[in-house]
This record gives C-alpha cells, structure tokens and sequence, in this order.
C-alpha cells in the first residue's frame, strides 16, 4: 500500500526539529533512516500529518569514544556500526548483533536511534542496550536528559520518550578487556525478526562468571535483561546449577504468542539459548544440553 | 506543507528536476514520473528487495526512501547498471545458469549481487546466501541464483588474473 498524505518538514539543525515537534507534538513523527517508519506508513498503521525530515543533521551521527564512554550518534547507521572500528574492540557485542538487523540494503539506511526510539520487541539492539548497560541521552522542551536503558523501553512500540523528545545519542560503557560476549537468535530468515534471540555479555574470573548480563528479546512485550543470570556469578557451575538457573529463567520470562512460535516454544527457545550461551562463554561443552529439556 | 516540493538529483547520470508530493516513495517515484520500470514494487514494506536501487553508491530500499529524501543525491537503477555494461557478465551468467525465470526479482537481486562483488572480490556460497537473503525469489529456489553470482565472482578473478 501507499502511505496517506501527510506534511513534510526538513529539519535544519536539533533546535529546529524540537520546535517542530514542540508545536505539532503526537501529530509529527521523525524521519530519521524511515526503515520502520515507512512500512509502518505504508501499511498505514500509522498516518502521522506531519514528518520531520532530521536525516540531514550530520552532528547527529558518528561513533566516538570520549574516555571510559563510548558515544554513537543517534543518526548512525547499522552499516556504519558493521565498519566502525572503535565498535569492534569497545563493543563487539553490538557488531556481532548489527550483522543479524535486517539486510544490507536496510542497514544502510536505518540508524540506531531510529532502532531504539521504534522500541520493536524483537529488535535486537534494545537488548543489545541492556545487556551493555546503556544510556540514552533524549533533548526535549526541558533540555537534555540520560535515561538508563533498563528504564527506557516501557512496552511494544514504547519508551521514556515524550512526543517531544528527539534521542540524540547513546552512551556505553567501553567493554572490559576482559568482557566477553554471545550474540545468537533463531529466524526463519537471516535478517528476520527473530523468534527469540539473546544479546549477552560477561566477565569471566577464572572458570567462574563475575558478571553476566542476559539481554533476550522478542519473549515479550519489551526486551528483558534476564534476572536468573545472577544465580551463575561467583560460583562454580554445574549442569546442576544451570538448570535450576533455566526452570527460574522460565519462570520470569512472559513470552507472547503470534504466527511465529507459541509462549511454550518461546520459552524452550530461551532456554536452549540460556545453556548455549553459557557453555560457549565458559568453553564447556558439557554443559551445551544443561536445562533446555 | 502537504504541497509538492522540488527536488533535484541525478539518475543514472542524468540530472532530473521535480515536483513531488511528500507520501511518493522513491520507487513510484522511477517507476511513474520517470517511466525507469525496471525497478520493481512487491510489498511495499522492505521485505521482498524487489526495489533495490542505489542511492549514493548504496543500496536502498527504494519503497523505505520517499522522493523528497533524494534531494541531491545520485540514484542509480537497474536501467543504468544495465545500460553503462557494469553488470553485463552478471547478467548474462543468470541467463546461463537459469537463474530467473518470472524476472520480477531479478532487477533487485542483480543490484544487491553486484553490491556484494563490489565489497568482497571473492564470497563465499554463505557470505552470498547472506547478501541476498533481504530478496525474494519465488521462481527458482534460490540455488541457480547463488551458483550465478559465484561464477561471476571466479570469472572476475580470472579476468585479473
């Protein structure tokens, strides 16, 4: 279908796209790569009357890394991620998640603000941003302000931002030298929305974990940094202990239901991800089967 | 606002100056105001790649672009990577290896190929799967498709060679 006639406005600089959407409010949406916007317009699923062209405002892409914070611009896109040299050695949890965001062709265009303001529950970057402990840093009518991305993404299609708000950045904190990382989803499709997926990333102290964070999405109606992951930091890990760890996990998961998999499957799919993840990062195939039966 | 506005780009070389409204998406923008057919419209919500093009040396979505964005920019199509001969091997080693047969994908999965020859001289089978995976075939099963593009890749090296 064709998107329904609306308004167009190009955005001069972030001061004048929050003008605009100070006056228009929930009537305007921004532009920024259009990637979830468009389709949405033309399923008419959504007709705003007027879109804020900030495509142009180049202050708001880049990656750059200002001491312990990494900082990417909201106007980055996904293939500038893939590029970007600073996000494989500060990141790499993100550049092995940005490779699964839809195709070549729509990486180049969609950005990560873009990414995190649409909120879809089975995007991979939210996780991916709490998994990595992020911040969001939003402008608004009361100026700038940081939001943890634990608080930011409030339900499907939802978050922290008012109609006002334009995300400017996210900061992360640069990866430990000792921080490793999974990254796996299941889609029918390489590039899909993913079935259920995991964005994880830990801290090893010998053969034990001293952090793990649990980043999965598409099990709900937001991403969901896994509570159970605390039961596996600071001791030994047996298959024992992991699937006690997998039935508690399944127990706080609230997986929905649609054309792709069933809450059951969800759950299985989570919890098969729970044993690889934890194997690979603990180099144990012994405990690659733990808890998914 | 909802009134026209103007735009100036290049197409296949060509500068082109227009009035369009805000809602024409780039595709229909080819397609109608400059007749550029080869570009195709499946599902108009970037699933199928049907509509891939290049803008700026990239390629695109031409159904998630809408014609206002491509102010000043260089659009390139199927029409134009077609005629300038940048793809005639590729072409013509989906003809050899029957790698159409309805043709409505074959414009985006020539364009997304050749973007994917451009970065990596030599892809791997997977790396090609990859590449290709954001474009529906509904004709061939895909596997002609790949053989197609990984001949073309040896035939290039071979050419260097």
């Amino acid at each position: 279908m064709k998107a329904a006639a609306f308004a167009y406005a190009r955005a001069t600089s972030v001061a004048n796209a929050l003008e605009l959407l100070a006056v228009h409010g929930e009537k305007a949406r921004l532009l920024s790569g259009g990637q979830s916007l468009i389709p949405a317009m033309n399923l008419r699923l959504v007709s705003p009357e007027l879109i804020v062209d900030i495509g142009e405002l180049a202050e708001l892409r880049g990656i750059a890394v200002r001491g312990e914070t990494l900082v990417i611009g909201a106007l980055t896109r996904h293939a500038d991620l893939l590029k970007s040299s600073d996000i494989v050695k500060y990141a790499p949890l993100l550049a092995a998640a940005v490779a699964h965001v839809a195709h070549p062709a729509i990486r180049n265009r969609g950005t990560i603000g873009g990414s995190l303001a649409q909120a879809d529950p089975a995007s991979e970057l939210p996780a991916c941003m709490l998994a990595l402990g992020a911040t969001v840093v939003a402008r608004g009518p009361g100026g700038e302000r940081r939001i943890a991305a634990a608080d930011f993404f409030t339900g499907i299609y939802e978050t922290k931002l008012a109609p006002q708000d334009l995300l400017v950045a996210i900061e992360l904190p640069v990866a430990r030298k000792d921080a490793v990382y999974f990254f796996q989803e299941f889609a029918r499709r390489h590039g899909d929305y993913a079935i259920v997926g995991l964005a994880a990333q830990a801290v090893l102290q010998g053969e034990k974990f001293a952090d793990l964070r649990l980043g999965y999405f598409a099990i709900g109606d937001r991403p969901v940094l896994a509570k159970a992951a605390d039961q596996l930091i600071g001791v030994a890990i047996t298959p024992a202990l992991l699937a006690e760890t997998s039935a508690v996990l399944s127990d706080e998961l609230d997986p929905h239901e649609d054309q792709q998999a069933t809450p059951a499957m969800r759950r299985h799919l989570a919890k098969v991800l729970l044993a690889r993840c934890v194997a690979t990062l603990l180099n144990r195939p012994d405990l690659h089967a733990g808890g998914a039966t | 606002m909802t009134a026209p506005a103007s735009i100036s780009l290049t197409v296949n070389g060509e500068r082109i100056e227009a009035h369009v409204l805000p809602r024409l998406n780039l595709a229909d923008f080819l397609r109608e105001h400059l007749k550029l057919t080869g570009t195709h419209v499946g599902c108009e919500h970037g699933v199928c790649g049907a509509c891939t093009v290049r803008v700026g040396g990239e390629i695109v979505r031409s159904c998630l672009m809408l014609a206002v964005q491509v102010n000043g920019v260089a659009v390139e199509t199927i029409e134009g990577l077609s005629d300038s001969g940048e793809i005639a091997d590729l072409q013509a080693a989906f003809r050899d290896r029957n790698a159409l047969q309805c043709g409505f994908c074959t414009p985006g999965m020539l364009m997304a190929a050749q973007d994917l020859l451009r970065e990596d001289r030599k892809p791997s089978r997977e790396k090609i799967r990859e590449h290709l995976a954001g474009n529906y075939c509904r004709c061939t099963g895909y596997q002609a498709i790949i053989d197609a593009v990984e001949n073309t890749a040896r035939a290039r090296m071979e050419l260097k060679a």
